[in-house]
Order: structure tokens, then C-alpha cells, then sequence
């Protein structure tokens, strides 16, 4: 029997991985097993038969799982909650560990706060070290749990030890602007430089830079939902506190926050990392839900521009608003693409978000021609620059995309060269972002 | 057991939409005897029905469920002398109350159905397969 013990044990952890279903469904399941196999195993049959019987009984596990899913709809909330059940050699020390880094990030945040006396002194230098508070512990949280050599521990920390010495030792001059995109880039920045950590070490595997994309549209995800439920918690916290006088609440709420949003993007990490496979159900439906939106938003604006000819009155700030367009656009593209499963077929939902992806492409270029002139009779300023590079390396980026994606939809070429395409280019990102602050303050002198 | 008594006939398979329409207040029924868990419920579901009902196991269990949630039973976690830790279900009022109208309308369809029949003196069944 000790064998029929193992099997059920085997079937037990398989069951509990179905979304939908979760322990005490899992016990009840269970104890049913035993008693089919115990009544089989009396009318004569061995303990492998009667386990072979009872599981065949017990129903096809995938629609089992539908249906549990379909009665207990809100549990697939409940699992953000519930423990890591990805790595059961190690089951307890996935949150032990990601909390660790939590605090420390948590900590860390808190006395660079205090040490700059913010909010009473609004001090320069902590806006531009924000991420270099955070990210390093997101990185060392990865090399952690990737069992990375010292060798890869120490790449892993150079773009960081690198990237703290340039920001701090630049002479920035008073309220300057180049100051100002530098603070703007650097978590981008160092964003890739934890996809290093993240992907083991292993660069040049594309599948890897794949879920990295898959990550980062994940942890935005929860980081949102941890946002959500925090604002509303410290909301009601100031409510309650408010009586007391004397500013407690504001004291709280100088404490809490920092402290809690840095501590969020590890908790936030941890979560995508150990509850896979929740997000994988969410990130059809909301690319099913946005992309749509995003090409009748994007169709119509191109219409409106194009048909009434303002193109030529874009103002100054509007290159910005197209950038961060193109990097929702981008954004929404990668996910849709991380979501979806190479071997399925050109859909509709393929079609649409092509659509998407040129008209913001027509936008886009409207608006750059009308910021070259401007750029030609005003020349470059720091902002301008960033701007533009940006919004060029973007575009290469969504032209390739539609062009592919073009011949993909006419059969010419499988998705898999769509994907490639796009795991290629995303060191162009990376770049970009590092020249951008360590490159842009000496061409502007530090203005 | 089952097995046995279905031997000297033939053995009818029920449709799945019918099975599934039954379900609910044949769970009920069983529930309205006495408490009782997922496998024993199945084993008396295999028995009335001589067999021909046949379940998917599992699928007993999301029904299960969905009687908690409309407030049809309660349930608790027993572990019995000598027995296995199970999860016990009881029907409340409000389940009596839904099987006294699930009974009214199977009721009907029966009536109905038998009086068709016999009018017509249609009976294949009686006939001998």
C-alpha cells in the first residue's frame, strides 16, 4: 500500500495546481479516492488497479477544474494571497525571502527619506536615487532566488554600483533639466539591468527575454492592484487617525508610503513569480479588452488629425504625450504577444491591434514632422532630444512590428519571427535608456 | 451493489442533459434522507438507479458547492470512529423547500409523460429490448 500512499500523494499535488480548486476541495477530493480505492481493493482488485479505476472515476481533471472554477469564480482572486506552490522542494522560504528583500527595500527608502528630511526639504538628490533604492533589491532578490555564481552577483551589481556613481558624481547644475530627464530614465534603465538577474544570467536566450517582457507586464499588473488596495487602506487609516490632531495623520502617511511602495515592487514580483499561472487567465482578457479600445481611440484621432490638417499646431508638450502613446501601444503589443501561443493562427483580435499599431505609427509621424521644424527654428534642448530619441526608437520599433505582423496576417511568415523581432530589439531599449543618463548631462553641460 | 442489480436487463443510458437535470434534486433526495458525504451520496445515487446514472465523481462535488452557496445545505468536517475525516452535508429548510418544488415539476413531467403513453398504448419499454 505504501506504493498506492505515493501515488495518491502525486495525484494530490497535481490536483491542487488546477485553478479553481483549492485545499479543503483537495481534502474532500482525497478522501473520496481512499475510500473508492479501499472499496476496490475489497472486492479484490491490487492497490495499483483500484488507484487506476478510482482516478478514471474521479473524472477528467481539466473539466473538473472548470467547474470548480465556474462555482468558486472569485477564488481565482484568493490565490494572489496563497502560498508559493511553484517550488515545493522549498516551500516556505519563496515568501520568507521575498519578504526579506521587501523590508530591507522598505528600509532602505525610509532613511534616505529621512536622511533627506523629506518632505519638509524637497532634496534633488532623492528623486534621482528613488530606483537605486529599490531595483538593487529586486536584482539581489533574483540572484538569490536564480542561484546566480558570485561571478553573475557581481554583474549583476555593476550596472548599479556604475549607475550611482554617475547620477551622484555629475555636477548637476541648479534646477537643472538634464537633471531632470536623467531621474526620468534611470529606473527605466535599471529595469533592464535586473532583467540580468532575472533571466539567470542567460542574455542571449530569447525565449528568457520573453518572460522578462511576460514579467514586466505582470508585476504592472499586480503593482496596480497592491497600489489600489494600499491607497484605499492608508485612505481609511488618515480617517481614522484624523481626530487625534496634532498631525498624526500626515506623520503616518510620510511613514507608510515610502516605505510601502518600495517594500510593494518585491512583494509585487514575488507574486508574479509564484502565481504564474493566476495572471496568465488575466492577460488574455485585458488585451482582449484594451486592444480594441486602444484602435478605435488611435483610428479616430489619426482620422481627425489628418482630415482637419492641425497637425502643424502640435505644441511643445505633445511630443512627450505621443511617447508615453507609443510606449502604452508598445506595451499592450509585447503583452498581447506574451500572452498568446505562437501556434495559434492569425485571429481578428491579430487584425486589430495591427490596426492599432499603424494608426498610432500615422500619428506618430505627424507629429514628428511638426517637432523636427520646431527643433530646426529652436534648436535642441535636453528634453527635446531624450524626447526625440525616444520617440525614433520606438517607431523603428512599431514599423518593423506592423510590417511583420502585415506578412504574418497574409500567411508569409510564422509568429515566432514577430516575436524574435521583438526580443531582438528590446537591448535597443536598454541602450537607449543608458545613454540617455550617462551620455545626455555632459552634451548639455549639466544644464 | 449496483453491479448485481443491474444484471437481467438491459442497461439504459440516460442522456447527459437529463442526467445533469436530475442531479440537483436527486442530491437533495439523498440529502433529505440524512446526512451523508461526497462517496456515499454516489454510492446511493449507483444504487436507486441501478447503475444507470453514472457520475462523473468529481463532478459531485462543484454540485455540492453550489448547494452551500444557495443555502441548501450545511456542512461540516467529521472524522468518525473508526473512520475516515470526511466532509458531512445536511440539507437545511430552505433544501427542503427546493426539492418540495423540484418534486412538483418532475412530478408533472411524469404525469405527463406517463399519461401520453399510456393513452397511446405506446410502450416500447414494456415491449422487452
Amino acid at each position: 500500500m505504501a506504493d498506492v500512499e505515493s501515488q495518491i500523494a502525486e495525484w494530490r499535488a497535481y490536483v491542487a495546481r488546477a485553478p479553481g480548486v483549492n485545499g479543503h476541495d483537495v481534502d474532500e477530493l482525497d478522501a473520496h479516492l481512499r475510500d473508492q480505492i479501499a472499496e476496490l481493493a475489497a472486492a479484490g482488485l491490487t492497490g495499483d488497479e483500484a488507484f487506476l479505476v478510482a482516478v478514471k472515476r474521479m473524472g477528467d481533471l481539466d473539466a473538473l477544474s472548470r467547474e470548480f472554477a465556474r462555482e468558486h469564480s472569485g477564488r481565482l482572486w484568493k490565490q494572489l494571497v496563497l502560498s508559493n506552490e511553484e517550488d515545493p522542494a522549498r516551500p516556505s522560504s519563496g515568501w520568507l525571502e521575498a519578504l526579506a528583500f521587501a523590508v530591507a527595500a522598505a528600509v532602505a527608502m525610509q532613511i534616505a527619506r529621512l536622511a533627506a528630511d523629506f518632505p519638509d526639504e524637497e532634496e534633488e538628490w532623492l528623486f534621482l536615487n528613488i530606483s537605486l533604492l529599490v531595483l538593487p533589491f529586486l536584482a539581489g532578490y533574483f540572484a538569490r532566488r536564480r542561484h546566480l555564481d558570485p561571478r553573475r552577483w557581481l554583474l549583476t551589481a555593476t550596472p548599479f554600483a556604475l549607475a550611482a556613481l554617475v547620477v551622484n558624481l555629475y555636477p548637476f547644475d541648479a534646477d537643472s533639466a538634464t537633471q531632470l530627464v536623467v531621474a526620468l530614465y534611470l529606473p527605466v534603465a535599471l529595469w533592464f539591468a535586473v532583467a540580468y538577474p532575472y533571466m539567470g544570467g542567460t542574455l542571449r536566450s530569447h525565449e528568457r527575454r520573453m518572460d522578462f517582457v511576460r514579467f514586466t507586464g505582470e508585476w504592472v499588473i499586480y503593482y496596480a492592484l497592491i497600489a489600489l488596495g494600499g491607497g484605499v487602506l492608508l485612505m481609511l487609516t488618515v480617517l481614522i487617525f484624523e481626530p487625534l490632531g496634532a498631525g498624526v495623520d500626515e506623520r503616518l502617511v510620510e511613514w507608510v508610503l515610502p516605505s510601502g511602495a518600495a517594500g510593494a515592487v518585491i512583494v509585487a514580483a514575488w507574486l508574479v513569480e509564484s502565481k504564474q499561472h493566476v495572471v496568465e487567465n488575466m492577460a488574455p482578457v485585458l488585451t482582449m479588452l484594451f486592444t480594441p479600445l486602444f484602435a478605435v481611440m488611435l483610428t479616430a484621432a489619426a482620422a481627425i488629425y489628418a482630415v482637419s490638417g492641425t497637425a502643424g499646431e502640435f505644441d511643445r508638450e505633445l511630443l512627450g504625450v505621443f511617447d508615453a502613446l507609443l510606449v502604452v501601444v508598445l506595451g499592450l503589443v509585447l503583452y498581447a504577444m506574451s500572452a498568446r501561443e505562437a501556434a495559434r493562427p492569425a485571429a481578428p483580435m491579430d487584425r486589430v491591434q495591427l490596426l492599432a499599431v499603424a494608426s498610432a505609427l500615422v500619428l506618430d509621424l505627424m507629429v514628428l514632422g511638426s517637432m523636427l521644424a520646431r527643433i530646426g527654428d529652436l534648436g535642441f534642448t535636453p528634453n527635446r532630444v531624450a524626447a526625440l530619441g525616444l520617440n525614433l526608437v520606438l517607431l523603428v520599433n512599431l514599423a518593423g512590428a506592423a510590417w511583420l505582423s502585415t506578412r504574418f496576417l497574409t500567411g508569409r511568415i510564422a509568429f515566432h519571427r514577430l516575436e524574435r523581432w521583438q526580443t531582438s530589439y528590446l537591448p535597443v531599449f536598454a541602450i537607449w535608456a543608458a545613454t540617455v543618463v550617462v551620455a545626455l548631462p555632459p552634451l548639455f553641460a549639466f544644464d | 451493489m449496483h453491479i448485481a442489480s443491474s444484471y437481467g436487463r438491459a442497461r439504459v443510458n440516460i442522456n447527459k442533459d437529463l442526467v445533469a437535470a436530475s442531479a440537483t434534486p436527486l442530491v437533495l433526495s439523498i440529502l433529505a434522507e440524512g446526512e451523508s458525504y461526497g462517496y456515499s451520496i454516489l454510492k446511493r445515487v449507483r444504487d436507486l438507479s441501478g447503475g444507470d446514472l453514472e457520475w462523473t465523481d468529481g463532478m459531485l462535488y462543484p454540485l455540492l458547492h453550489r448547494l452551500l452557496r444557495l443555502g441548501y445545505a450545511t456542512t461540516e468536517w467529521r472524522t468518525p470512529s473508526g473512520g475516515r475525516r470526511r466532509r458531512y452535508y445536511a440539507i437545511t429548510d430552505d433544501g427542503r423547500a427546493a426539492l418540495a418544488e423540484q418534486q412538483r415539476q418532475w412530478m408533472t413531467v411524469t404525469r405527463a409523460l406517463g399519461g401520453v403513453w399510456q393513452d397511446s398504448g405506446w410502450s416500447p419499454a414494456l415491449g422487452g429490448a
